[in-house]
């Protein structure tokens, strides 16, 4: 009988993956060869995909993209640790409350903002400005980041604390030596959390930047043309844009489990 | 509740008793950078959107703004498109949200069990969702459903199948539903398995000895324990999905009877610049997240009040 469950868990493994594997090899195709009928499955392997989409321009576009999730990462970072400190080891009065107005903001679509965000991007000359957009993914990541810090942070026992303050410990040497060890996986799920989702993220970026500011989601939509061929370009385009990803989620799957269940799952 | 338990340390801690001002102001104040920055950003831009569904105001026409009053509001309830929009969007979500549930939940019962290259499987198996989702959008529409020279009738095709149907034009809103089903359904399996592989073995074993059937098993103890889980995914997903943006711009433009509400509210703003309308769209989608907001917060704060016994 489990012999009977491991063929069907690798028939269903391969069959969700045959798009992503379809995806790689289209990429290492002629254009020619990646769009043929029956598919040409041993055609042989080029990089002119890659060669096509990085000589295109590309590389603004990723590090823009970079320095949006990167940068809003850190400040999103900044901003929820003393927040989730102050829901958790010593909160404040009606915690519960505070920390449910954080979620409750996750809640409201974010395309209703958009346009005032829009014409307050406008009057401030920030149009097509990766700062602005930076900061956007800042207010749409920070009340995910506060859950899930305050919830890696609950996890400090109080026994230590109190231990380690009756010993003489000041409140920083308390943060490095005792809040610290003990939050920082909790941390790298956060950030692992937050730069997918701003290195993803295609609305705000497409409404707010254009040539300058532009994010790779963006170039990504941009690169389809109606003439000629571009399937290998796009699939080589595809894989670039979600290699990060891809890599960052792999090497950290059971960080990625905890970030996504918001904590609940440790 | 067997994943929360490790919360007790600030349950239990007696509630906070601020003795003076200074010592209230001390506690809030590592709380208030986030706060304000979270208002402003996230709270005013509400308000203007309200302000501005009462305005008559389109960009192309900049001389001709004033006072709409309720205008907008009878516009929008009256555009067929957008009631239409609604519908688009509650059965997106809905579709998405219980089929890569029911998906998930096989897949994770089945990862669940002991198998050789068991942990390669599950890396397959996530793989879907760590694909940008506008790239995964583009290759679903260009490279799997294309009528020509997709891999979908490329299989048809060595099958031996004459047919070579157009997926998009045929089934425009399956396709769309298709390809955030392949992305979710991972996300899904993912809290799922972490679910069933946090249940205390206990019960289970002592059932077994009772002679009670795997079935059985399933009904009375696994089932239960993964409520909580199956709430927790549907409820992050339904928040994600009704949002989803991505791939009915990318596959459908939103044309073929798929534009859900964002979809609706970008192209109002953008493509028409009617900003009168579009906010009052925007207040309604809000209005409408409102209710769903009450009911999933209502979810999750029981799951809290669970979590704190």
């Amino acid at each position: 009988m489990s012999r009977v469950w491991g063929v069907l868990a690798w028939f269903a493994g391969i069959v969700f993956f045959a798009p992503v594997a379809w995806m790689f090899l289209t990429s290492l195709h002629s254009e020619t060869d990646a769009a043929t009928n029956p598919p040409s499955v041993l055609a042989p392997l080029t990089f002119d995909g890659y060669a096509e989409f990085f000589d295109s321009g590309a590389w603004p576009p990723l590090i823009n993209s970079f320095s949006a999730s990167i940068g809003s990462t850190i400040i999103v970072l900044l901003l929820a640790i003393p927040a989730a400190y102050a829901l958790s080891i010593k909160p404040v009065e009606k915690w519960t409350d505070v920390l449910f107005f954080f979620l409750s903001t996750k809640m409201m679509p974010v395309v209703a903002a958009l346009l005032p965000i829009y014409l307050i991007a406008q009057f401030s000359g920030m149009l097509d400005n990766i700062s602005f957009l930076t900061l956007l993914y800042c207010s749409m990541n920070l009340p995910i980041a506060v859950w899930l810090m305050r919830s890696f942070l609950s996890e400090v026992p109080k026994e230590i604390l109190e231990a380690a303050s009756i010993d003489g410990a000041g409140l920083v040497t308390i943060l490095r030596r005792v809040v610290a060890p003990i939050a920082m996986p909790g941390i790298a799920a956060t950030a692992l959390i937050c730069f997918i989702f701003s290195w993803n993220e295609l609305l705000f970026a497409r409404v707010l930047t254009g040539v300058v500011a532009g994010t790779a989601p963006v170039y990504l939509t941009g690169f389809v043309t109606s003439q000629g061929l571009f399937l290998a370009k796009v699939c080589a385009a595809a894989v670039v844009v979600s290699l990060p990803v891809l890599i960052a989620g792999f090497a950290a799957q059971d960080k990625l489990v905890q970030g996504l269940s918001l904590g609940a799952v440790k | 509740m067997a994943v929360m338990t490790r919360e007790r340390s600030v349950v239990d801690r007696p509630p906070p008793v601020p003795r003076k001002g200074y010592s209230k102001w001390a506690r809030r104040a590592p709380l208030l950078p986030a706060l304000i920055f979270l208002i402003i950003v996230t709270q005013l831009p509400f308000v203007a959107t309200l302000v501005i569904s009462f305005m008559k105001w389109n960009s192309l026409d900049p001389t001709n703004r004033g006072f709409a009053g309720f205008d907008n509001y009878v516009n929008v309830f009256t555009d067929p498109d957008l009631r239409s929009s609604v519908v688009n969007t509650i059965v997106l979500t809905a579709s998405v949200v219980l089929i890569s549930l029911v998906l998930g939940l096989g897949l994770a019962l089945l990862l669940d069990k002991k198998f050789a290259g068991r942990g390669f499987v599950r890396t397959m198996l996530i793989a879907p969702f760590l694909v940008v989702p506008v790239a995964a959008a583009l290759i679903w529409k260009h490279v799997l459903y294309n009528p020509e020279y997709g891999l979908f009738n490329g299989i048809l095709n060595w099958l031996g199948f004459d047919a070579q149907p157009d997926w998009i034009s045929n089934m425009p809103m399956s396709a769309v539903v298709l390809s955030l089903v392949w992305q979710w359904t991972p996300f899904m399996m993912l809290i799922l398995l972490a679910g069933l592989q946090s249940k205390p073995i206990e019960p289970v074993e002592a059932a077994t000895i009772d002679g009670a059937s795997s079935f059985q098993i399933f009904r009375y103890l696994t089932f239960p324990h993964l409520r909580q889980y199956l709430e927790l995914g549907g409820l992050l997903g339904s928040i994600y999905i009704v949002q989803n943006f991505d791939a009915v711009f990318t596959i459908t433009s939103g044309g073929l009877g798929t534009a859900n509400l964002p979809y609706m509210i970008y192209q109002t703003f953008y493509q028409a610049h009617e900003y009168g309308e579009a906010s009052a769209a925007g207040v309604i989608v809000v209005a409408g997240s409102i209710i769903i907001a009450t009911f999933a917060l209502r979810t999750v704060s029981s799951l809290f009040k669970e979590e704190k016994r």
